[in-house]
């Protein structure tokens, strides 16, 4: 047992350790540092807890706490690096549901002894921090379906969704007040008149804001596309933040108020940097029904004919490779689904091994997540100094002789800067077509998520190789 | 709209700002086309070949200007031809407004609209334009063609029965557009090349060209704005200076293209390097127009000086005059496309279009240069192209004044409104939560984006700090509330573990090569 000083003495290690584990992770020389010092916070802040005082109930710890642990490193050690962004989504649940039910349990602790403002307030934490849990689980949920391909990843908008959706904010503010009449009144002695039931009462309304939360968390990730999931992962990971330092208000525990703002603003400045990077507004994506409009501005725009896409084979990729000084590779999610990485990897070794000058173009919403496409290519042992960002590389474009583009779409879309009706208009693409040669290696003419016909696939330096784009990459490799 | 193209008047001129080729696609854009008879002669186009193209060859040179709407020229006009412009009427070519104000001024007083090709920002969008870079990838390659012609070796290294031939040395200074055209070019020709830069991010371009970069070991980047060089430090020179000594002893040939925007050339090249050189080496000053990279250049002529020939021709792209006035005439066709955007005949100066606006250097008879494009540069040069090394941090860190104060303002009453009504406890609580707000939108902009994943994941799994509230209620002496402490204990412990376990995995994978 150690004193309270003691604990809060760890926290503030603890608070110090998860600052520099994000600082770490700003550069690849200190990630794996910045990780371990993430780890070792959490050991410490979890350590103390647990042997501070007011915990006794050390056999129901062990068990969940090792229970969760083993289910954790089976997850974490099982799973696909191209699966990564369903992980985060739902670990993200976890965090929403965490939240909701150490809120119930914070506000049925037969314990907890507050008065008059002091109660008011903390019965809006409790609230807020439910509130906050709930939906980010259920988005957490729908976003983790829309990304394994357990929901249709179609954006899907219920009539008159804004009505819906203003009547759940407008019943949860309603039912926040209806929630603080309920408290227990106290009389001058502190004890509690008819306080039990009042409880009852209060759960109701808080198990009704809940479902409600559910609702509005379903409805809002349902209703964005599956080309925005970049944004909406990088959003539900700021509300798990903004949960735990909810949480951390209505428990008065700084360590989770600190590291709740900590996530809670790292999730709000990614889902800005994506945004940016699809030149979206933020409340655009939020409010949805992207792939909608989409559609019918592409029909609308131009009916004339695109021309014709004019494809490659295998070997003539090898013979085009085999001729050029440097060859720069635009990763999209179609690698991704593919798992091409690997053979992606082994064709940059041979290349190199040729003396021709080889890159990764990246551009920022690449893949689903903020980051997946690195993630994916350092897997396949691709070493990250290769790997270049849209704007240290689009200048060079147009002096390289083959661009190879493998599952991307909308983000090497030249419509997106010539074209001012495009839905896509000025968002900032991948410039590849200015190169001599552009290789563009899918499984079909279908368009990419934002749902736009494509112009560079029928420009006149451009080959079509189509196939799934694993089986593209090992043919080009065989006919090397 | 008509358009018109007379013969260029400039002494030794030989381009034209039409080519049969060019013409045939401007005439696709719904544009007619007249040419004064013999503008392209000097560039191997003859009349006929005009004439096939579509376009009409009239004799007098009055003709041309009365009857078109829009004049396309290569050098800018000269004094009797300012005096054929006509109130409207609309001029391309190359004006240079910063070094001629005196024809700005003409110009603006003849009520013309003027386009300058000089000018024509250098914004990726714009690059098909961008006659400036066309004409210094010819400058470059001329000079190396220029410099064997007056070099008595051979470029490349041979063996032959007749003994040995080691390849010829060429240092070339500054790589920019020509200095790369001239580092392939000589390249292309077996020589063994060299180049210095002050930037030293150009490093990977000399290579890609084959040439090898000469690093200098030195803390001063040489970037200025818009891909240009800047002014260096004192330092900075003397150890440039140092290394061109060495090198002077060693190289064959030795190519300049050292411009800073908006001023004389820098003097690189001095007297005693150039004696220091082996006898029948060749200089080829390529800065000879704006006061010569070496200290004995004389523009447009060719000298010799202690057995080393200087040559500072400034005309090196109209000695190609065939090449030149076809990639000059294809930035003008793509400055047409633009200006007719539906492709129907109609010119439209569209002030709202940023690279039209930026070229646009006279509008109806008002001078509309410099533009107010955003970071223009004192210089008389375009606005700069985003650099692409800048840190996330450092965009982030300059909003824009306005928008920050009212949210700011805002912000503070909230706070008082909430700290008049709040408990202190709940306030010291808050006053935590906004610093760690700060702390962590500090700390977060300045991770790489290739690590955006593990960063998510880490967060991730530290916001299972939540676990804490949990711990400490499983043991309530209320059984519900155990239970419930006790599944999100469960949770948490699963997203603890898996969170850190798999960024642990993905930052193992994360090598240099």
């Amino acid at each position: 047992m150690i004193e309270q000083g003691t604990v809060t003495a760890a926290y503030i290690v603890a608070a110090i350790l998860f600052i520099l584990s994000l600082a770490g992770l700003s550069r690849q020389e200190t990630a794996r540092r910045g990780n371990l010092f993430g780890i070792c916070g959490m050991a410490i802040a979890v350590l103390a807890t647990v042997l501070g005082p007011g915990v006794t109930s050390y056999g129901v710890l062990i068990v969940v706490a090792g229970l969760g642990g083993v289910v954790g490193y089976l997850a974490a050690q099982r799973v696909e690096m191209t699966q990564m962004p369903e992980l985060v989504a739902i670990l993200h649940s976890f965090v929403g549901m965490a939240a909701v039910l150490v809120g119930f349990a914070t506000y049925l602790d037969p314990e907890s002894n507050y008065f008059g403002v002091e109660r008011t307030i903390h019965d809006v934490e409790i609230y807020l921090g439910i509130l906050i849990g709930a939906l980010t689980f259920t988005g957490s949920v729908i976003a983790f379906g829309k990304l394994s391909g357990k929901v249709g990843s179609k954006p899907l908008v219920i009539p008159s969704r804004s009505l819906v959706i203003g009547g759940i904010g407008a019943a949860c503010l309603v039912l926040l007040f209806v929630f603080l009449g309920t408290g227990p009144d106290i009389d001058a002695t502190g004890l509690a008149v008819a306080g039990t039931e009042a409880k009852g009462t209060g759960t109701f309304v808080l198990v009704v804001m809940t479902l409600l939360a559910f609702t509005f968390g379903v409805l809002m990730v349902m209703a964005i596309g599956g080309a925005d999931m970049p944004v909406v992962i990088s959003m539900l990971n700021s509300y798990s933040g903004w949960a735990a330092a909810a949480t951390g208000f209505m428990l008065s525990n700084d360590l989770l108020i600190v590291v709740g703002a900590l996530v809670g603003s790292s999730g709000a400045i990614l889902s800005y940097i994506m945004c940016r990077a699809m030149n979206r507004k933020f409340l655009s994506v939020i409010a949805g029904g992207w792939g909608e409009s989409a559609p019918a501005a592409a029909s609308g725009g131009d009916g004339e004919p695109q021309g014709e896409a004019i494809s490659i084979q295998a070997d003539e990729v090898a013979e085009m490779m085999r001729d050029a000084d440097s060859v720069v590779i635009v990763p999209g999610y179609g690698m991704a689904v593919a798992h091409a990485q690997h053979p992606v990897s082994e064709l940059v070794q041979k290349l190199k091994g040729a003396g021709k000058e080889v890159r990764f173009a990246i551009h920022p919403v690449a893949g689903r997540m903020p980051g997946h496409m690195n993630v994916l290519l350092a897997e396949a042992n691709v070493p990250y100094d290769l790997v270049l960002e849209m704007d240290e590389i689009n200048d060079e474009l147009g002096d390289t002789d083959v661009v190879v583009v493998i599952g991307a779409n909308d983000i090497v879309n030249p419509s997106a800067a010539d074209d001012p009706t495009s839905p896509i208009a000025g968002m900032p693409v991948l410039e590849v077509w200015k190169s001599k040669n552009v290789i563009v290696s899918k499984r079909g003419m279908a368009t990419g998520y934002a749902g736009v016909e494509n112009p560079l696939f029928f420009k006149d330096n451009t080959r079509m190789l189509f196939g799934d784009a694993k089986d593209s990459v090992q043919a080009v490799l065989a006919a090397l | 709209m008509l358009i018109g193209v007379p013969k260029e008047t400039h002494p030794g001129e030989q381009r034209v700002a039409l080519t049969p080729e060019t013409a045939g696609r401007i005439a696709k854009l719904g544009h007619e086309l007249i040419l004064q008879s013999g503008a392209g002669v000097a560039a191997d186009f003859s009349d006929e070949a005009y004439r096939e193209a579509g376009v009409e060859v009239v004799d007098d040179v009055a003709a041309v200007y009365e009857r078109a709407g829009l004049v396309m020229k290569v050098r800018g006009p000269a004094e009797d031809e300012i005096g054929l412009l006509r109130q409207g009427q609309i001029l391309v070519s190359f004006i240079w407004p910063a070094q001629n104000e005196a024809l700005m001024s003409s110009l603006a007083e003849r009520g013309v609209t003027a386009v300058a090709m000089d000018s024509v920002p250098r914004i990726s969008r714009a690059q098909k334009l961008d006659a400036l870079s066309s004409m210094a990838n010819i400058g470059g390659y001329r000079a190396v063609v220029e410099a064997a012609n007056r070099f008595g070796r051979f470029f490349t290294g041979q063996v032959t029965a007749a003994g040995k031939v080691p390849p010829a040395k060429v240092l070339v200074i500054g790589a920019g557009v020509a200095g790369l055209a001239a580092i392939g070019a000589a390249r292309g020709m077996g020589a063994v090349v060299r180049a210095f830069d002050t930037r030293p991010e150009v490093a990977e371009q000399v290579g890609s060209m084959g040439g090898e970069f000469l690093m200098l070991e030195f803390e001063d980047d040489g970037s200025g704005e818009g891909g240009y060089a800047k002014t260096m430090s004192d330092e900075f020179i003397a150890a440039e200076m140092a290394l061109f000594r060495e090198q002077a002893k060693e190289v064959d040939i030795v190519i300049t293209t050292a411009l800073i925007p908006g001023k004389p050339a820098p003097e690189l090249w001095t007297t005693d390097m150039v004696e220091s050189m082996k006898p029948g080496s060749v200089i080829v000053d390529l800065a000879a127009e704006q006061g010569g990279n070496c200290k004995l250049t004389r523009a447009n002529e060719v000298i010799e000086h202690d057995g080393v020939t200087i040559i500072g021709y400034t005309d090196l792209p109209s000695r190609m005059a065939a090449q030149s006035s076809q990639l000059y005439g294809t930035n003008l066709r793509h400055l047409l496309t633009d200006l007719t955007p539906d492709k129907d005949g109609q010119v439209n100066v569209n002030m709202e279009d940023e690279v039209i606006r930026g070229a646009t250097v006279v509008k109806d008879g008002e001078i509309t240069w410099p533009p107010p494009a955003p970071k223009l540069s004192a210089q008389p040069k375009k606005p700069p192209v985003v650099k692409p090394a800048t840190s996330e941090a450092a965009t982030a860190a300059e909003p824009k004044p306005k928008s920050v104060l009212v949210p700011m303002a805002i912000g503070a009453v909230a706070l008082l409104l909430v700290g008049s009504v709040a408990p202190p406890d709940f306030m010291q609580h808050f006053i935590v939560f906004v610093l760690a707000c700060f702390v962590g939108y500090q700390v977060v902009w300045s991770v790489s984006p290739a690590l955006h994943t593990p960063l998510m994941s880490v967060t991730n799994a530290i916001s299972s700090i939540i676990v804490v509230g949990a711990l400490l209620q499983v043991s309530s002496t209320s059984g519900f509330v155990v239970l419930l402490a006790a599944i999100a204990v469960l949770i948490a412990s699963i997203n603890i573990v898996g969170g850190f376990m798999v960024t642990q995995r993905m930052l193992k994978m994360f090598r240099k090569g």
